[in-house]
């Protein structure tokens, strides 16, 4: 079960430092996060690839899912 | 607002004060448009015009003034102007207590006095989310004006200020700034560009703007565009605040950051060798930044002279080729 990470709403950096806490947390290998805009999605982006996991995103309804896995 | 967007928002009014029409504008809207407007009066005596203000970057209501009016006050230095008066706008709670809203006046009130001018009034309107900034006037002999269009192939770029502010206030915000870093980026906030200004216009600067909101690269290019000419940039040889680096390889940079690089980013070409936190660093909106400004080679070593005289940092991070938009190199 992929854990998630809410940071909808919220700006820089926050959405960047929740999704940090719980790539460095998780005990599991998939973690999804929800951020509303393309300036989030590329910070966890590169957060993500940064701590060594790869990132994927989908947008629905102006919600972008990004799906963060270990390499 | 995100540069694209306020071009599009300002398109109309320039239509409605066509540049044609008022003779006397030296620097307005549109193509003329700079860091303040110079309004010439008489062949010796033009008037230079700006406002600025925004919300808190830090905690202390008297450093919260102190910036904001250090940040407008640059615009008429970034003009080669001399401040004469300023006026307060502050949107403030009413439900804030009177001593607070009395020390972020204090602290503008110093800085407007630091800059030789004087605050001659204002208007406060209640607004829940605060925001504190000043309207300043200037003057200026209209031969003497410094914009963003002189600068010519062969002058070298100088910096006055370190860049990191942004990314450190945004670290700031999430509490993840270690408090040297803070305090050494409130202090290069409170620094005035006065002197800079000074020293640059007394060396025959070509052209000059302060780094504010659009970042390093956005105001490059705005130097770029409206002088014809391409500015190539040595990455390795722009100065950094303490702890800006550590942030960003954390990765904090704030929403300005990627509004900046969809706008300006066309016009940028990177090195394949420069850092991609470097390049986002250069991106990160400044506030109260330092001056950017295109200087005849010639007079560098003068200039060098001069600021550390007035012991003045300058740094030299490049140099303007003929050509269009910016060049970053290692």
């Amino acid at each position: 079960m992929a854990e998630n990470v809410d940071a909808r709403g919220l700006s820089c950096p926050q959405p960047v430092l929740m999704t940090r806490q719980a790539l460095q947390q998780t005990g599991g290998d998939e973690v999804v996060v929800l951020v509303d805009t393309m300036t989030q999605v590329h910070n966890c982006t590169r957060i993500a690839e940064k701590l060594g996991w790869q990132a994927n995103y989908q947008e629905k309804d102006d919600i972008y899912e990004l799906t963060l896995r270990k390499i | 607002m995100a540069p694209d967007a306020l071009a599009q928002v300002l398109r109309p009014l320039e239509k409605m004060f066509p540049a044609e029409r008022f003779p006397q504008i030296l620097v307005g809207l549109g193509t003329l448009s700079d860091d303040a407007a110079v309004y010439k009066i008489t062949d010796e005596l033009a008037l230079i015009a700006t406002l600025d203000f925004f919300t808190p970057v830090v905690d202390d209501p008297y450093q919260y003034g102190a910036i904001a009016a250090t940040n407008a006050l640059s615009d008429v230095y970034a003009m080669g102007g001399q401040v004469t008066l300023a006026l307060n706008i502050s949107c403030l709670s009413d439900c804030l207590p009177p001593e607070i809203i009395s020390e972020i006046l204090r602290g503008g009130g110093e800085k407007v006095a630091e800059a030789g001018g004087v605050i001659v009034g204002g208007h406060s309107v209640d607004d829940k989310e605060p925001k504190y900034g000043l309207v300043v006037l200037g003057f200026v002999h209209p031969d003497r004006v410094l914009t963003k269009a002189g600068a010519q192939p062969g002058d070298t770029l100088v910096l006055t200020k370190q860049l990191g502010v942004g990314i450190i206030t945004t670290a700031f915000k999430a509490d993840q700034t270690r408090p040297e870093h803070f305090d050494a980026a409130v202090e290069s906030m409170l620094k005035l560009n006065r002197t800079a200004a000074e020293l640059l216009q007394n060396r025959d600067t070509h052209a000059c703007t302060d780094v504010t909101g659009f970042a390093l690269l956005g105001h490059a290019c705005e130097i770029a565009e409206r002088s014809g000419v391409q500015l190539r940039i040595h990455a390795d040889r722009i100065p950094f605040l303490p702890g800006a680096r550590d942030y960003a390889d954390m990765w904090l940079f704030p929403a300005g950051t990627g509004h900046n690089q969809t706008g300006y980013g066309k016009h940028v070409h990177f090195d394949s060798a420069v850092e991609e936190e470097v390049r986002q660093l250069l991106y990160t909106p400044e506030t109260s930044g330092g001056l950017l400004a295109a200087v005849p080679a010639d007079r560098l070593d003068d200039l060098r002279a001069d600021f550390a005289k007035a012991n003045e940092p300058l740094w030299v991070i490049g140099e303007v080729l003929d050509g269009t938009g910016i060049e970053v190199v290692p």
